[in-house]
């Protein structure tokens, strides 16, 4: 165009100077950043567009078409005649006669998408009829009813009834393939999602297709079994049921399962969570997608862990020793033992062992116990690993960050040799261990707990260190309990409640205010809420912050320079433009 | 995921009354006990035993044999010719079911089984005789031809526990039945 000062003005170059373009989806003008898949950005806009082969945090083929869309473009100008643009500054659409996957072309200036409209409709049940031709009629045993996406589509694009005269092609069905997966070839509808996942995330490429056409069938290398400890996370993402946990396996359908957004506690990365639980028991735990902590993932030894708190070494009452006999007693009771029992001693003769498990909150109750009985040791025990270089981070305590700020303890462990020679020498007389058996991963023998008068602890399950205790309290395990933790990259995070504790198991920081109050008077803390504002006050990363805030992607308070490996790999990909993360 | 949301449907100021569903049923009561009294009901023999010819003297006399075919009675769960159970515990019935009368419990079904292809079969499969309404919803929720409401109505019990109706007890009610869609062949 001639007129410079028009041309300024059209919602082509405001876009542009932004970086963005203008793409029309069903009839609307938005922008999007230059390089945006179509596909994310119809989701940006909350038109879905159905897919099975495209994730964002994989390669995509393109493979199952499932996400064909009608593409249209501004009509190229013969040669020498100007573009024409329309009363509203946008150039007409032409649009293509045939459709476009959404999920691999990106979205350009003056694009047009439409995911409605008989072509998207004809195409889509097209590819529909194709997937179910071979399809078996399993859904009433097949683990992934109700979250299948095959279900959901059919229900939206599928015909009912089946045109397909020929006898379907069989393949393998339960096929044994790894200790935690089970493959049902015809349930495949061949994304290659788990091939993808295994080969660029875990590195471990042992999943495969052999054979051509209808015939394809998803296999693992001969001689390899799929035992990553990344491998349930291909049951998570396959679209359909071929790829089915044996641990959760029949166990429950998945729509009576209530599901509760929370963090897992097995090391220092706190991965995003959601717990499956049915009649008060979990059943499943699955990865929620957090980009700033586990992308979409979660090792098999985490996933799975849960089991120990529907063990049957679980605490379920509070314990008193009689006579060197455990005595169930009720919790209160026990509380009020506790109290008077540890009165009799001097605050240098008590040391208190707290845990790097424990919430913020509960560790906020702990220094408010320490206060009272003006004990002068304390500590929590260290649990190091190694970092398997992926999301499992060396630091196997969830929340050793947070027993530093709130707590103020600033080398976790360093004064557990103090406490253990005190013990020895019989200058440390009473023990208050909290969530911790010491014979496990503080380097105490049951002998040198036993040096101990009074031994007052608390614990999910029956250890050495709780059948030396005086006084035994239950405590609640992380999936029963509300709280915040910090995990190693200095991110505040949120736990919610999935189940209740068993028995008379109790919230551990309840336990610990009732203790509190019962050694030095009431505090006025009643609701958690009330005990994060206390901290609040005191602690000031969480100035301004509430239980509440933390919402359910946590906060980053500050940087503590690690880095998940995992992570930094995927940000590398998406920057290459490998995948869009 | 594609979240559907359903629309509770819209009732007009009568069916929010209820009156007219209700002046209905009794129309339909009416209209049995006309008939009875002109001689023209069902079982009309054992409903002459009483005077007006509207009363049948249960228990002596039932009305086992006139019950139409349609009878809603207590649900129970059939086995197919080769004595297969057909359910397949796919727990649709334990959704479907208003009251929640169900409580199914899951379990693989070992490989050395001549029916291990079918993957999956009920542990345990209760139904509380209690809570059961006798709606029939399970029956028509079942993808597998499972459970069927049978014609037994007088269900009885001297306890809570009596009256749930476990597995075996289900499986005895229901009996067999032939000429079902048999899926599970050798074809799939
Ligand atoms: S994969 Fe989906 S459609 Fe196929 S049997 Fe399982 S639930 Fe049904
Ligand atoms: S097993 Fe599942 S994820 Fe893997 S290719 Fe088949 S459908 Fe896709
Ligand atoms: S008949 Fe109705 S109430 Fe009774 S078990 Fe079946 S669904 Fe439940
Ligand atoms: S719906 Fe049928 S197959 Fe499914 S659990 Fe109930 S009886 Fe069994
Ligand atoms: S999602 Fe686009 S082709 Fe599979």
């Amino acid at each position: 165009m001639s007129d410079t000062e028009a041309t300024k003005q059209l919602p082509k170059d405001l876009a542009a100077s932004e970086g963005k373009v203008n793409v029309q989806i069903d009839g609307v003008w938005h922008q999007f950043p230059k390089g945006t898949r179509m596909i994310e950005a119809c989701k940006q806009v909350k038109v879905e567009v159905p897919h099975y082969c495209y994730h964002p945090k994989l390669s995509s083929p393109g493979n199952c078409r499932m996400c064909l869309v009608q593409m249209g473009m501004p009509p190229r100008p013969a040669p020498g005649q100007d573009p024409v643009f329309e009363d509203d500054g946008y150039q007409p659409i032409g649009w293509m006669p045939r459709p476009v996957i959404a999920c691999a072309n990106t979205v350009a200036e003056n694009m047009g998408i439409r995911t409605t409209g008989p072509l998207v409709e004809e195409v889509r049940n097209g590819v529909m009829e194709f997937l179910l031709i071979n399809h078996p009629l399993d859904c009433p045993i097949c683990d992934q009813a109700g979250e299948c996406r095959l279900q959901e589509f059919s229900v939206e694009h599928g015909r009912g009834t089946s045109r397909f005269v020929e006898n379907k092609v069989k393949k393998p069905k339960n096929v044994d393939i790894g200790p935690r997966i089970r493959l049902d070839d015809e349930r495949c509808i061949m994304c290659s999602r788990c091939i993808r996942f295994m080969d660029e995330v875990a590195d471990d490429p042992v999943l495969g297709f052999t054979d051509r056409g209808t015939h394809t069938t998803l296999t693992i290398h001969p001689d390899r079994r799929l035992d990553h400890n990344y491998s349930l996370n291909t049951a998570d993402i396959c679209p359909v049921g071929a790829l089915t946990s044996n641990d959760f396996r029949f166990k429950q359908r998945v729509w009576f399962l209530k599901e509760t957004k929370t963090i897992d506690t097995n090391c220092g990365t706190g991965i995003n969570v959601t717990v499956g639980a049915r009649s008060n028991k979990i059943l499943r735990v699955q990865p929620r997608e957090n980009n700033d902590v586990n992308s979409s993932w979660i090792p098999d030894s985490h996933r799975l862990s849960f089991h120990t708190i529907i063990d049957e070494a679980r605490l379920t009452d509070a314990m008193v020793m009689e006579n060197g006999k455990h005595q169930t007693a009720t919790v209160a009771n026990a509380i009020q033992r506790a109290a008077t029992e540890l009165a009799k001693f001097k605050g240098e003769q008590i040391a208190i062992i707290a845990s790097g498990r424990m919430t913020n909150e509960e560790l906020f109750m702990v220094s408010r116990l320490r206060d009272a009985l003006g004990a002068t040791h304390c500590d929590i025990v260290p649990r190091t690993g190694e970092s398997d270089n992926m999301l499992i981070s060396a630091d196997r305590n969830p929340n050793t960050e947070g027993a530093k700020k709130v707590l103020g303890i600033s080398k976790p462990g360093s004064s557990l040799k103090t406490i253990k020679s005190g013990l020895a020498s019989d200058k440390i007389k009473a023990l208050v261990i909290l969530q911790e058996d010491l014979t496990a991963d503080a380097g105490f023998t049951q002998n040198d707990i036993q040096h101990a008068s009074l031994i007052v602890s608390s614990h999910i399950l029956a250890n050495p260190t709780a059948e030396v205790s005086h006084i035994l309290l239950p405590g609640a395990s992380s999936f029963e309990k509300r709280g915040s933790m910090i995990n190693v990259t200095g991110r505040l995070q949120r736990l919610n409640q999935a189940v209740q504790p068993n028995g008379n198991a109790t919230d551990d920081w309840e336990l610990l205010r009732d203790l509190t109050n019962a050694v030095g008077g009431g505090n006025g803390l009643y609701l958690i809420e009330d005990v994060f504002k206390s901290m609040a006050s005191e602690v000031a990363e969480f100035n301004d912050l509430s239980l509440g805030k933390i919402g359910d992607q946590g906060i980053q308070l500050y940087e503590t320079g690690i880095e998940i490996p995992l992570l930094t790999r995927e940000r590398k990909r998406a920057e290459n433009g490998e995948i869009v993360g | 995921m594609a979240t559907i949301t359903v629309k509770r449907p819209k009732l007009t100021f009568l069916e929010k009354l209820f009156i007219p569903t209700l002046i209905k049923g009794l129309r339909l009561t009416l209209s049995h006990g006309v008939r009875s009294l002109r001689g023209k009901a069902e079982g009309k023999e054992q409903l002459a035993a009483g005077h007006l010819g509207v009363t049948m003297q249960y228990p002596e006399q039932k009305w086992d044999s006139h019950l139409p075919e349609y009878y809603r009675g207590a649900p129970a769960l059939v086995t197919d010719e080769l004595g297969r159970e057909r359910c397949v515990s796919c727990q649709l019935c334990e959704f479907i079911c208003p009251p929640k009368a169900i409580k199914i419990i899951p379990q693989e079904i070992p490989a050395d089984s001549e029916w291990a292809k079918v993957e999956k079969k009920p542990q345990a499969f209760d139904i509380d005789m209690i809570r059961c309404i006798y709606c029939g919803m399970c029956e028509e929720v079942c993808p597998e031809q499972a459970i069927y409401l049978r014609k037994d109505y007088a269900i009885t019990g001297t306890s809570r526990e009596e009256m749930v109706h476990d597995k075996d007890k289900l499986y005895e009610i229901g009996g067999q039945r032939i000429g079902l869609v048999n899926k599970w062949n050798d074809l799939k």
